[in-house]
């Protein structure tokens, strides 16, 4: 089955609130305070390239992401 | 890859009962592990596995759609999925599931993985009133988003546990009237103690939650149209309200592993260190696995009580300790040795947490101030740290994680960056197990494995 949009999960135990998400993907990573992440857990596709970027910038790796059409 | 564990692992039926987070990772870590036989997932709810922490908090407050929060994997994974089919039943001897619609699957191993529910209001009448929700699942937060999205003039939210709380945060957020009641004397006494409660309560009154502690909501009243409009307390006092959450902790379910022949009960199902479940006389059985918040099982770092541990990590950790162990020989199975971790955003604080705050009787603010608050707090026991909770301090956390495991003395004697000038140690102040609060997440459920004695049983008139 092929993956309709975009899926997000995050570790939020891992997460430490570097922010480095929210600064390469605005729309999708918001932080409430100085370390409480907040995100959109299925964004909208054109997302899909700073997703991935921050997720990639993750220092702790927490975020794991799917691609659309990605083959699960 | 070979098939891991021999004819089992080539051609075997693993039945996953239970489709959440727990049960989808269990299917990927059976996966991972080699298993290539049959994999089957039954769950009640028709949606595919969903993250369950973003419905207090993103989806509540329209940041998430309900129907974004599936968890990556679930649709890729190899297997069968009886999803919106309850299991009513589980036949030991002829190692069979029952579904609740009359199918029976067979299986060579079974993963109960059923997880909990959120405890209804007591007064039937009363929780059928539109506008009174539990949050537990998707349908319940599309409901209450629904309820909030009509502009109440006051949301009451019942109970000040973490779900709750999160809830009151969101509400606020929305810029919504907001009252929270709680029967002990602050919020998240039962997790976190009241002392550590007494911050969590200054953060809920500086974002304007009307907080009402050491309270009892006595009963509900509807208007014609059968709306929640009021909500009486046992202090006298009537509020006018619109919405009413109830938010009252979990109830774990077993029921349908009643008469199994099974160790489960309200408190859970109990399984040992390496998740295989216990027979009603304490037996270990050797197909049948439990995972997640269902499951309670001895922590060989707590002295070996059974705890039941309502944690996104545990989920995780224990369904791959089920996994492991189900495709492998007994000389190479793994203990669940995992210190538990959690955390909530609420108010604009991260609040993340470590080890097993309840067994704790002392507690110590050993960096930064509650003041702020922004402090890492370490709980003791018998002159040993066994938690530490941070409020927007997570970095430190693997560090205290670390101190846990070591058992490092209790109040600790290492010097920190921003330590307070003097260390105080304080009363954790945990309410008298006894009493029914909000839910603690983490249920100390003593060392016997058969222990099915104890059960929360609601207050006569409707008081919890």
């Amino acid at each position: 089955m092929k993956l309709m949009t975009m899926r997000i999960v995050v570790d939020l135990n891992r997460c430490q609130g570097y922010g480095q998400c929210v600064f390469l993907a605005p729309g999708v990573f918001e932080l409430h305070g100085e370390e409480a992440l907040m995100y959109d857990p299925g964004p909208e596709e054109e997302q899909l390239i700073p997703v991935v970027r921050a997720a990639a910038a993750c220092p702790v790796r927490a975020i794991r992401v799917e691609r659309p059409g990605q083959q699960a | 890859m070979s098939p891991a564990n021999g004819a089992f692992g080539a051609n075997g039926h693993v039945v996953i009962v239970g489709a959440s987070l727990a049960g989808l990772r269990a299917a990927e870590a059976l996966r991972e592990g080699g298993f290539q036989g049959r994999l089957t997932l039954v769950g009640d709810e028709p949606y595919e596995p969903y993250d369950r922490p973003p419905l207090s908090k993103q989806v509540l407050t329209g940041q998430a759609a309900p129907e974004s929060i599936a968890l990556p994997r679930a649709s890729g994974l190899d297997a069968e999925w009886r999803l919106g089919t309850p299991a009513v039943g589980l036949d030991l001897a002829g190692k069979r599931v029952r579904l609740a619609d009359g199918d029976e699957l067979g299986f060579d191993r079974v993963l109960i993985a059923t997880g909990t529910r959120a405890r209804p209001w007591p007064n039937p009448e009363e929780a059928a009133l539109v506008g009174v929700v539990t949050v537990r699942g998707r349908d319940d937060t599309v409901r209450l988003r629904h309820e909030l999205a009509a502009g109440p003039r006051r949301v009451l939210v019942i109970g000040a546990g973490f779900t709750g709380s999160e809830i009151a945060s969101a509400c606020r957020g929305l810029g919504l009237p907001v009252t929270v009641t709680e029967r002990a004397a602050t919020p998240l006494a039962g997790a976190l103690g009241g002392t550590i409660g007494a911050v969590a309560a200054r953060l809920q009154r500086e974002y304007g939650v009307d907080l009402r502690c050491g309270v009892s909501v006595t009963s509900l009243e509807g208007d014609d149209a059968g709306h929640v409009r009021r909500a009486h307390l046992d202090d006298g006092t009537t509020l006018e309200i619109d919405v009413a959450v109830v938010a009252l902790g979990a109830q774990r379910n077993t029921e349908w592993l009643r008469n199994s022949g099974l160790g489960a009960g309200p408190r859970g199902v109990a399984c040992d260190a390496g998740c295989r479940v216990f027979d009603m006389y304490g037996i270990v059985t050797d197909d049948i696995f439990a995972a997640g918040d269902v499951a309670r099982s001895p922590h060989p770092l707590f002295g070996f009580e059974f705890l039941a541990l309502e944690h996104w990590s545990n989920a995780i950790e224990q369904a791959e300790v089920a996994a492991h162990n189900m495709l492998h020989a007994e000389s190479e199975r793994r203990p669940y040795l995992h210190v538990p971790t959690f955390w909530s955003f609420q108010f604009g604080v991260s609040i993340k947490s470590a080890g097993v705050p309840p067994l704790g009787d002392q507690v110590v603010i050993v960096q930064g101030s509650a003041d702020e608050p922004r402090f890492v707090a370490l709980y003791g026991h018998h002159g040993r740290t066994v938690a530490a909770v941070t409020f927007d301090q997570g970095k430190w956390l693997e560090f205290y994680v670390n101190q846990i495991e070591g058992a490092a003395p209790f109040p600790p004697q290492y010097r920190n960056v921003a330590q307070p000038e003097s260390r105080q140690v304080l009363q954790a102040e945990f309410p008298d197990p006894a009493l029914p609060t909000e839910g603690p997440m983490i249920v100390r459920t003593g060392h016997s494995p058969t222990e099915r004695a104890w059960t929360l049983m609601p207050a006569r008139g409707g008081r919890r």
